[in-house]
């Protein structure tokens, strides 16, 4: 079976920085897929890459065995197929909580307005946000915003889940709410890639780590394997760096 | 007093032609402004440069140009044979649209580029994105100087008497041919777009409180 993401030979460039050198990545069908790395590695544009809301200069992205195209209609068909969740929320601004978890699977899977609206309350449910289905994002607390922007993700039934430091724009007491939802979905077998700084959602909700340095995969391994013993000189040293503190 | 009062025919008359102009004008304006809005940050490069291009040949040319040109250039062309009128409020459309345009795409600038990036990442088309997210929340950002280019044309429509369009800005004249003061007249017109132009005031404050409630307290929270 063709695995779930399939980056091969990916390259991209700002200006003259080389921000992802030849990036190969397979992540199977239910994998969860951290992606940690020193800030300026290429991880976020590694996350942004796999749905080419970042335009990448060379290489391939594969979902689920097809290939993206670099644009158009079938590109956003095919987008609609991985759920994302941003650094910022993003959630539309001028629509209710509710409104923002059924605008894409009206407009763009062209579901019933009914339909939409009893999936959208299961879902918030889920996230534990059912009560504020009426309110717009600027009235919930950031940890809410974040999990309405997952329920919004998941409406599109997604066949991957990517999180962009999901929890990096919180307060530190609105982390665990966000991860936990997190949790919650790798539990259930979503695929998942997660770029994040959450060394406790690692340790416990990754199957596999991937640690990035200067646009470059550096190792590829276990989560016990990655923190117990990093192979190279630059995971150690990113480890040392965050876990003495 | 008695200017008003004894040519009220005329004032009525006039007063109701340029509501006409102005009505018409300003949804033209407002739909082709938003629509040149959009052309300048789509994708497609020709669409960007022709909306820069007529945004920089209408915007820098005075009315009254405009006006001359559909006036008197444009049935040489023999395309059409339209009224006054219709030219009237053809070249008001088409020269306040450059404002509209201007505006609008500086809503455009306001709103956070993660609410185009969250809608593309749902699956929409930029169209979608445009139209269901980004349009929506940049319109609602620049209500009050939208209001300023609307409140500018209904004052714009003065220009049409010049070419023979029942409209307020040609009263004077009349009044000048019926022996009564043309001073007193221009006094009641100049009250009459004040009248003209409260609705338009109270419109702009009503969509201000109105919308500042969902999008404007949210983009401030998103800019945190």
């Amino acid at each position: 079976m063709a695995p779930m993401v399939r980056l091969a030979g990916v390259n991209k460039h700002f200006g003259d920085l080389h921000v992802l050198r030849e990036i190969d990545l397979e992540i199977a069908r239910g994998e969860v897929v951290v992606v940690l790395g020193p800030s300026g590695s290429g991880k976020s544009t590694l996350c942004r890459a796999i749905n080419r809301l970042e335009p990448i200069d060379g290489g391939t992205v594969e979902i689920d065995g097809t290939e993206l195209p670099a644009e158009g209609r079938d590109l956003a068909a095919l987008r609609s197929d991985v759920g994302m969740v941003f650094q910022q929320f993003n959630l539309f601004a001028h629509k209710t909580i509710l409104e923002n978890v059924t605008l894409a699977p009206t407009k763009v899977r062209k579901v019933s307005k009914g339909e939409a609206e009893n999936r959208a309350r299961t879902l918030l449910d889920r996230v534990g946000i059912a009560d504020q289905a009426s309110k717009y994002p600027a009235q919930l607390s950031g940890g809410q915003q974040q999990r309405v922007a997952i329920a919004r993700a998941l409406a599109m039934d997604p066949k991957v889940m990517l999180f962009d430091e999901p929890t990096s724009a919180l307060d530190p007491e609105m982390v665990g709410e966000v991860v936990d939802v997190m949790s919650d979905l790798a539990r259930d077998g979503m695929t998942m890639v997660v770029v994040t700084h959450e060394m406790g959602f690692a340790r416990r909700a990754a199957h596999r780590v991937v640690f990035m340095a200067d646009g470059e995969i550096v190792e590829d391994s276990t989560p016990d394997a990655f923190f117990a013993r990093p192979s190279s000189e630059r995971a150690r040293d990113f480890l040392g760096k965050i876990l003495t503190h | 007093m008695n200017v008003l009062l004894d040519n009220l025919g005329e004032f009525g008359s006039r007063f109701l032609g340029t509501v006409e102009l102005f009505v018409l004008s300003a949804v033209a304006s407002l739909v082709l402004g938003t629509v040149l809005a959009a052309m300048r940050v789509s994708p497609v490069p020709a669409m960007r440069v022709a909306a820069t291009g007529y945004v920089t040949l209408l915007r820098n040319t005075p009315l009254t140009l405009v006006f001359f040109f559909f006036a008197f250039g444009f049935p040489l062309l023999e395309i059409a044979d339209l009224s006054f009128f219709t030219l009237a409020v053809v070249s008001l459309s088409l020269y306040t649209a450059a404002f509209v345009c201007e505006t609008v795409r500086a809503g455009i600038t306001t709103v956070p580029p993660g609410q185009a990036e969250a809608a593309r990442a749902l699956g929409l088309g930029f169209g979608q994105s445009l139209t269901l997210i980004v349009l929506p929340q940049a319109i609602r950002a620049v209500v009050p100087p939208l209001t300023s280019v609307q409140i500018a044309l209904l004052k714009n429509t003065t220009v049409a008497a010049g070419f023979s369009v029942v409209e307020a800005g040609g009263i004077y004249q009349v009044l000048s041919e019926r022996g009564y003061s043309t001073l007193v007249g221009l006094l009641w017109v100049a009250l009459g777009f004040v009248v003209l132009i409260t609705p338009l005031t109270l419109l702009q404050r009503s969509l201000e409180r109105r919308w500042s409630a969902s999008s404007g307290g949210a983009v401030k929270a998103g800019a945190r």
